[in-house]
């Protein structure tokens, strides 16, 4: 066992990439932003329904169920590799908590700002966090809130990295001796949220599905944020890999060692969640032929095969099945999440929600944004692990 | 070493903190609160299905005293013709129909009239779902309002209500949620709901919710076909014609699902044929959803401790970062 102070240290751990940031990548995307741009300028000029499909019968579409619920989930890279690290102490993944948060704050803060799209008086978006309007007892008011909030602690969790880079290392120090208290809140605040974000649907009561309606809702919704949050974490690293050229040997028996924790947790919740629809009395909506029913089983063969995959098999075999382990996992959540608000979401009949074109041009807007951001951030700053530190 | 469950879940301080975080946040609604009750100076609508003759008055005078514009669904700009509630529509009278659709109230072959309007529920969703409290019921009289200076548009009170009552304005930049508030403006000025004005048959009823309680009580009492008296405009307006009492199925919509409502109705057919909601549990939806919230957040002690534990654990973690191969 040998003690690596943590400061010191920094400085061979991480390392910007370097490199040109004009490719045919990065116009791509820039594209996708512009097109995002235009119809957002409609949105604000002629009101929600020029742009998009949502309707009094599914007043939220994916500008919330993607741009948000999901977004935020994908986003949950930082505090899942915080409470690895620093809660739990696992400081050999230290190493690998930069790139997470840093898609943290990206994916947060434009999770945060896609709220501003969505909301249809934006302008009173303020109340959210001004005392006299709070209504504690709304799950949305606890979500708004606490999402706000976490955006906020995220830029301060990352900004050691910006100290870095400027070669301030007296402020560096002094500023992470007090960083614990943003960690901690880094850890508690999603750990809120993203269970509320499950909170959200007991209201609605019958309206969602059988299937996914449970009190147990939070439980569930905080799991798979954890899950999604260290699958993540393994589907970049593999991704960067290729994308970047980089050689990610060395950090292959660590995502190994995530995949195994993703396999535990999402054990854990397949667990819970048919013992309690078991519970329910809810076991003959398992064998009903309709979409909701298939929908559920999609979820459940695509969160099995990652538990599979994670659990078995050894060395080179395992490794291989890293990137579509994570990849299944990511789509079960998403489907988990999309159905929860949108296929289970039981509205009168004359009332239906597919998202428009402009609408999902938005979202891939959005998502290019974040994708564009990460780029520049990983090529200027010292954010991926660096090879020579060990 | 190996990072599986057992490491996971290992102890440790900072396992402890996080466990029971997870703990607190799995936690079943310890002090579940209530459905909310009737409000002491309550008042409310009684529609009764089986005397409204589908005239639409009351959609008429709804949108005059509340100053909606006409919602033409069938196009070339004919009459105001809304479908279902909507963003320029908070009252809408549709009708059920069967066959031949010639037997007033009856299932088979017939027809049924609906008015669809906000139920003003006793222990409101949109009340308990909105973050900033655009939506307020009036402790005294139970009015559920909607104040647009307050909301921000996230269209939670559309998505949660049982009734599927608020209706968002999806074709302005400046939307607002449009919802019936039993014409508040009209009563503080001493008059009545104006569709309960203009009813010509007292289908729309206006009165106190006990007064509504009573009349609902002796309807029921009726023997279809006997000539009976019943009130227009308000339960006590002395304003009374005859007529021989219908048939009402034994479902009064609104006395008790989800707390019940203090707009309710009677109906001559089962409340399903309408499209409404029907089999719902007496335990509200807001009771369900505060208590869960209450049960974590309340006071925020449950937080305060969770952040007290992760913020030690996290001060130890930084300081003494280390890779441990013991496990
Ligand atoms: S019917 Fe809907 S809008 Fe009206 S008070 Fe009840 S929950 Fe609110
Ligand atoms: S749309 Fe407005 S009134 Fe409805 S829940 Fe949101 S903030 Fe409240
Ligand atoms: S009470 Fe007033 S606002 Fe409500 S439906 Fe009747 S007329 Fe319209």
């Amino acid at each position: 066992m040998t003690d690596i102070p943590i400061r010191p240290s920094i400085r061979r751990r991480h390392e910007a990439i370097g490199g040109k940031l004009v490719s045919r990548l990065t116009i791509a995307l820039s594209l996708l932003v512009g097109i995002a741009l235009f119809f957002l300028y409609q949105r604000f000029v002629y009101g929600l329904g020029a742009v998009t499909n949502i309707n009094n019968g599914y007043p939220w579409g994916i500008w919330v169920v993607w741009d948000v619920i999901i977004a935020t989930g994908f986003a949950c890279g930082g505090y899942a590799m915080a409470l690895l690290v620093y809660i739990l102490n696992r400081g050999e993944f230290h190493p690998m908590i930069r790139s997470a948060l840093t898609a943290s704050v990206f994916g947060y803060s434009l999770g945060g700002l896609s709220v501003l799209i969505d909301l249809g008086r934006y302008w009173n978006f303020w109340h959210i966090l001004s005392p006299s309007y709070f209504n504690p007892g709304s799950v949305m008011f606890e979500v708004a809130a606490c999402i706000t909030l976490y955006i906020v602690v995220l830029w301060i969790e990352w900004f050691p990295t910006f100290l870095e880079w400027l070669g301030t290392r007296g402020i560096q120090k002094a500023f992470e001796r007090m960083l614990f208290v943003f960690i901690g809140l880094g850890v508690l605040l999603p750990s809120m949220h993203q269970s509320s974000l499950g909170s959200l649907l007991i209201a609605m009561g019958y309206q969602v599905h059988p299937l996914w309606q449970t009190p147990f809702l939070p439980i569930l919704f905080l799991m798979t944020a954890l899950c999604m949050g260290y699958a993540v974490v393994i589907f970049e690293a593999t991704l960067a890999a290729v994308g970047f050229a980089r050689d990610v040997r060395e950090e292959l028996p660590l995502l190994e060692k995530l995949g195994k924790v993703v396999a535990s947790v999402l054990l854990m919740f397949m667990v819970l969640r048919f013992a309690d629809i078991i519970d329910r009395g809810q076991t003959g909506r398992l064998t009903e032929g309709n979409l909701q029913t298939a929908m559920f089983w999609i979820e459940t063969v695509l969160f099995a095969f990652p538990i599979a995959a994670f659990s078995f098999g050894s060395g080179q075999s395992r490794m291989s099945r890293l990137f579509p382990a994570a990849a299944s996992m990511l789509a079960g959540a998403v489907l988990y999440r999309i159905d929860a608000f949108l296929v289970a979401y039981n509205s009168p009949t004359h009332w239906h929600y597919f998202p428009s074109a402009p609408e999902i041009l938005v979202t891939l807007g959005v998502i290019a944004i974040e994708v564009l951001a990460y780029i520049v951030f990983v090529k200027k700053f010292p954010i991926l692990p660096g090879h020579e530190y060990r | 070493m190996s990072c599986n469950r057992r490491d996971f879940m290992r102890g440790g301080l900072g396992g402890a903190a996080a466990a029971a975080a997870c703990a607190t946040l799995g936690a079943s609604p310890a002090e579940a609160r209530e459905n909310k009750k009737v409000p002491g100076n309550a008042i409310g609508l009684l529609y009764d299905s089986t005397l409204c003759i589908g005239c639409k008055a009351c959609m008429s005078a709804c949108k005059t005293t509340n100053e909606l514009p006409l919602d033409d669904n069938v196009g070339g700009k004919l009459w105001d013709t809304p479908f279902e509630l909507s963003g320029k529509t908070y009252t809408v009278i549709k009708v059920y129909q069967d066959g031949t659709s010639v037997n007033k109230d009856q299932v088979k072959d017939g027809f049924a009239h609906i008015k669809r309007q906000c139920l003003h529920c006793i222990d409101p969703s949109c009340v308990s779902v909105c973050p900033v409290k655009a939506m307020t019921k009036n402790p005294e009289t139970g009015i559920v309002s909607y104040n647009a200076d307050a909301c921000i548009g996230c269209r939670y009170c559309v998505a949660a209500c049982p009734f599927h009552v608020p209706q968002f304005q999806y074709d302005t930049p400046f939307p607002r949620i449009a919802k019936c508030q039993l014409c508040k403006e009209e009563l503080a000025k001493g008059d009545i709901p104006a569709c309960a004005k203009v009813c010509p048959t007292g289908a729309t009823l206006f009165g106190s919710y006990n007064a509504l309680s009573k009349e609902i009580e002796r309807r029921k009492d009726m023997k279809p076909g006997e000539a009976n008296v019943f009130p227009r405009r308000t339960v006590d307006s002395g304003d009374t014609y005859e007529r021989a009492a219908a048939h009402y199925t034994e479902e009064v919509y609104g006395a008790k699902a989800l707390g019940g409502t203090q707009v309710r109705y009677l109906a001559g057919v089962p409340f399903d044929k309408f499209d409404l909601p029907v089999g719902l549990p007496e335990r509200s939806y807001a009771s369900q959803s505060e208590s869960m919230q209450e049960a974590l957040y309340s006071g925020l002690t449950v937080p305060a401790a969770a952040f007290a534990g992760l913020m030690l654990a996290a001060y130890f973690g930084t300081k003494n970062l280390h890779d441990d191969e013991e496990g």
